[in-house]
């Protein structure tokens, strides 16, 4: 379904509101192909539409919402109903409201390339298949490729309120993903590399299997060192994890519900001077790039800290408009909940070294080229964070032997602070922040 | 949900380029929760999903449709995609009459969820909250979620297997920020079952807001975490976690057949203390990982994966199980009709062992106790995995000391399998918990005794 099939759905919705009532709809499509190959031969292929729909209700201060996964007409009706009944027993709160329109005019993005419907299928499974046989030749170590995947989306989704809003849009995007698996002596590592974009024409198969094979051989004979404090170089990937970390913390939802550990730092030094953090849709470089936020606003370029100072946070109209503020276009959902607040694009401004010359100035540290156990190891309110961690060991600044089975360990605050060195190396990743070489001092790597 | 004529003809459709196997999964789900935060109940939420996803087989190569209109012109449209996308073949099989057979639910449901008044729920919220503030006037915020789910099946296939289940669950969870001196503090508590509103029979909602709140509150005095190798103790309940990553995700048939597990060709070995026995078991009634069929329509069973220390057999699903003809263990499962199924857990726990709990935290000279394990993530290639500690403390000389602050231990599966060396008679299942696995999400649950392990890495920053 196109943008503006799915603007009347919306549109439909928003007019059986009653007097007295606010109502924002949000209707979204995607069509999907997925590809998995495995030794050769196609594993699974799938083929698959989905749709969905949201409805917000704000009545008498009080809100409720519902979502369904068809556009029937009584799906819709019935959706709108159960969103009312639900906003009977909510909460008053006077800073309840949809979105209004703000004046600010929407970025040109080319996010949708029609380039990639004029793919084939067994174009797609091509580059599959020749992802694993790039990965299985790249090193004698490779004994196998786990799982070899192309996939690609067309969306779209548009967005309408009784207050005005109307909003549109549709993207493109696709993928090649492996994971590598490498052995030698009766140990086995593993590794993953991946090339992302909005066309298959752009993906680069051969970095993609080039990571794969680098990421799992150079992990082969790692051995668990001993627990030291030392300088930690984060790889981009582990890097803009953590950023989309920091940057939840500055959500306008957590500081007004005093779960922020950074509510009342606005103005003050909470970072390295060389830190310079932005959250940026507009960009067009960016993978997760978009023309309006979750509640049909204009995206915009929110700087959160500049050369280290605290400058801002971001918003939607609620928090927006309860901290005495407006919405920054920072609204982030889907169609299955109400808007939250969060980071879109967020990236660090680079620096001008690149990963190599980073690395050629520390004595003693370890490249994190992994980190697991995220979710369970980050507490963003406390900011304490312990995660596992896999990679080399830096000795008088050069690259060495590989570590496994060790912790890296200290809290946001402190790791902001002791920042030591960006990157030049920006690189647009898969998730809503981008990837840049980290230079950390001080952090516990706990071992053996 | 569909005529049982509609999914004939629909797997007929989807056999006809010459598919091998073909199956139709068709699913209704109903969704409400209702969240309390910043002291206000900030919105009801309802949601309904209702689509099928068609499979067929052919050789090596499944092909995958869905569609959310379950109308007959729906899933033949969805069913011929399956079909082209699973590049036809030679089979030309025929279709088996469909013959339902129901598995009997391991959970009986006294009080539909969707029957009871919006009002009730929302004044669970009310309670929890101001239980949880009452706990101490460190306790500045709150959050308090409802929610309930009634997910009905139908699977079907060409080998003529036709079943359904009904699945209802029923959760609450509070989670409190406490401030102090050292900064801010969370905590949080949770409880699930398979059934429905009679969930809260059996819990007080303010019991499990002042466990919240006393978690956070213990943590405002907590010191660093030690880092480096240590023994560990770990409390009942929650220790599941443990060895759902330690072992179990490297237990899973479809990761062992790709050598992405260390486990692989370990049947039959000595894995770990002759007292340990580990059990993936999907009939366990009420717990969050119970179910009457699993996604593929096999009745789910208690699987004993290692018995005595040593490794008797992985866990199925149905394609993995037919290259090896051998049954699935009803282990297929799937997040929603919009995915394929894989191998997934159910409810994996360690039997109990013999030994007082108390000996074991008093024969520990130095280490670590943990009290709730927060969620984990392991690599199977490697056996390299990770949990985190929400509630932990130290053992010195034989008790249980000061609280530490949150973190990772981090281990190797087989080397912590062959490294418990105590194991308590006090076993408990833990929290109902969500496991991800390639993108998919499952409920599933996990038991313990208390149990302590020789050595693992704590990841903390004291020295």
């Amino acid at each position: 379904m196109n943008p503006e099939e799915l603007l009347e759905i919306a549109e439909r919705i928003v007019g059986w509101g009653r007097d007295g009532e606010q109502i924002e709809a949000v209707v979204g499509h995607s069509q999907e192909t997925d590809v998995r190959v495995y030794e050769g031969e196609i594993e699974s292929l799938s083929v698959a539409e989905s749709q969905g729909v949201g409805v917000r209700v704000i009545a008498n201060g009080r809100q409720g919402f519902a979502h369904a996964g068809t556009l029937d007409t009584d799906v819709l009706e019935e959706t709108l109903a159960e969103a009312r009944d639900n906003a009977v027993f909510g909460s008053p709160d006077e800073f309840f409201g949809l979105a209004e329109p703000d004046g600010v005019a929407p970025p040109e993005l080319d996010l949708y390339h029609e380039a990639l419907l004029e793919v084939s299928t067994e174009a797609k499974i091509d580059m599959a298949l020749e992802l694993e046989r790039a990965v299985q030749a790249g090193d004698p170590r490779i004994v196998g490729v786990e799982s070899a995947d192309y996939g690609d989306a067309v969306g779209a989704d548009a967005i309408a309120t009784t207050t005005g809003i109307r909003s549109s849009g549709r993207d493109t995007s696709c993928y090649l993903t492996a994971y590598s698996l490498a052995s030698e002596n009766d140990e086995t590592q593993t590794g993953f590399g991946f090339s992302v974009g909005r066309e298959p024409g752009t993906l680069d198969v051969a970095e993609a299997a080039a990571d794969a094979v680098e990421r799992a051989t150079r992990m082969l004979g790692a051995t668990q060192p001993p627990t030291e404090r030392v300088t930690v170089v984060l790889d981009p990937f582990v890097s803009a994890q953590f950023l989309g970390i920091i940057g939840g913390t500055l959500s306008g939802e957590a500081v007004l519900k005093g779960r922020s550990l950074f509510a009342d730092r606005l103005g003050d030094q909470v970072a390295a001077a060389g830190v310079t953090l932005v959250d940026d849709p507009t960009n067009p470089e960016a993978f997760t790039a978009s023309d309006a936020d979750g509640e049909g606003l204009a995206t915009r370029r929110n700087q959160l800290i500049g050369a280290g100072q605290l400058e801002r946070f971001l918003h939607n109209s609620y928090t927006g408009r309860r901290s005495g503020s407006a919405s920054t276009g920072s609204a982030v959902r889907g169609y299955a909940s109400t808007p939250g607040v969060g980071c879109q694009a967020l990236s660090l401004v680079p620096g001008d070294r690149t990963p190599d010359e980073l690395i050629a100035g520390i004595d003693n540290g370890v490249l994190v080229q992994g980190v697991s156990g995220l979710h369970s190891g980050v507490n963003p309110v406390s900011g304490d964070f312990s995660t596992g961690a896999e990679g080399l060991r830096i000795r008088n600044g050069e690259l060495a032997e590989p570590v496994r089975e060790i912790t890296i360990a200290s809290t946001l605050q402190r790791m902001l602070l002791d920042v030591a060195a960006v990157g030049s190396d920006l690189t647009w990743l898969p998730m809503s922040s981008a990837g840049v070489t980290l230079v950390v001092a001080e952090v516990t790597m706990s071992g053996a | 949900m569909i005529d049982e004529s509609v999914v004939t003809s629909a797997l007929s459709e989807a056999l006809r380029t010459g598919g091998e196997f073909a199956e139709v999964f068709a699913e209704d789900r109903r969704s409400s929760s209702a969240l309390l935060d910043d002291g206000k109940v900030e919105e009801l939420t309802s949601g309904r999903t209702r689509g099928a996803g068609i499979r067929v087989v052919v050789g090596e190569t499944t092909g995958f449709a869905h569609t959310s209109d379950l109308s007959e012109a729906g899933l033949a449209k969805a069913a011929r995609a399956a079909a082209a996308a699973a590049r036809g073949g030679g089979g030309g099989r025929q279709m088996v009459a469909l013959d339902r057979v129901d598995a009997p639910s391991p959970n009986e449901v006294e009080v539909l969820p969707e029957t009871v008044a919006k009002a009730t729920k929302v004044e669970l919220l009310g309670r929890a909250d101001e239980a949880a503030r009452a706990a101490g006037s460190a306790i500045t915020q709150v959050s308090a979620r409802y929610a309930d789910g009634r997910r009905r099946i139908l699977v079907a296939n060409s080998d003529g297997l036709l079943a359904g289940d009904d699945q209802v669950r029923t959760r609450f969870a509070v989670s409190c920020v406490a401030v102090g001196d050292t900064g801010m503090q969370t905590g949080f508590e949770s409880v699930g079952r398979p059934i429905g509103f009679e969930l809260f029979d059996e819990y007080e909602v303010d019991a499990l807001a002042r466990t919240a709140a006393n978690r956070a509150l213990t943590k405002l005095a907590a010191q660093p975490a030690p880092s480096g190798s240590m023994p560990v103790v770990i409390g009942p309940g929650g220790g599941g976690v443990l060895f759902h990553e330690a072992c179990g995700h490297g237990l899973e048939a479809d990761l062992v057949a790709k050598q992405a597990s260390v486990f692989r060709d370990r049947v039959g070995e000595q894995v770990a203390h002759p007292e340990v026995t580990l059990i993936d078991d999907g009939t366990m009634a009420r717990e969050w990982g119970a179910y009457a069929i699993d996604d593929e329509g096999r009745p789910a069973q208690r699987n004993v994966l290692i018995e005595n220390g040593v490794l008797t057999d992985y866990m199925w699903d149905l394609l993995r199980a037919r290259k090896e003809g051998r049954e699935s263990s009803g282990n297929g499962r799937r997040q929603s009709y919009q995915h394929l199924p894989m191998v997934r857990m159910t409810n994996t726990y360690l039997a109990n062992g013999s030994e007082d709990p108390a000996d074991i935290i008093a024969a520990t000279e130095r280490g670590v106790y943990v009290a709730h394990l927060g969620g984990g993530q392991v690599n199977t290639a490697t056996g390299d995995f990770v949990f985190g500690m929400s509630e932990a403390y130290l053992i010195e000389h034989g008790e249980i000391g000061p609280p530490i602050r949150e973190g990772n231990l981090i281990g190797n599966g087989p080397e912590v399998l062959a490294g418990i060396e105590a194991l308590g008679n006090d076993f408990a299942m833990g929290s109902p918990g969500t496991c991800g696995k390639d993108g998919q999400g499952v409920p599933v649950g996990d038991g313990t005794p208390t149990l302590r392990v020789a050595s693992m890495t704590i990841g903390g920053t004291a020295a």
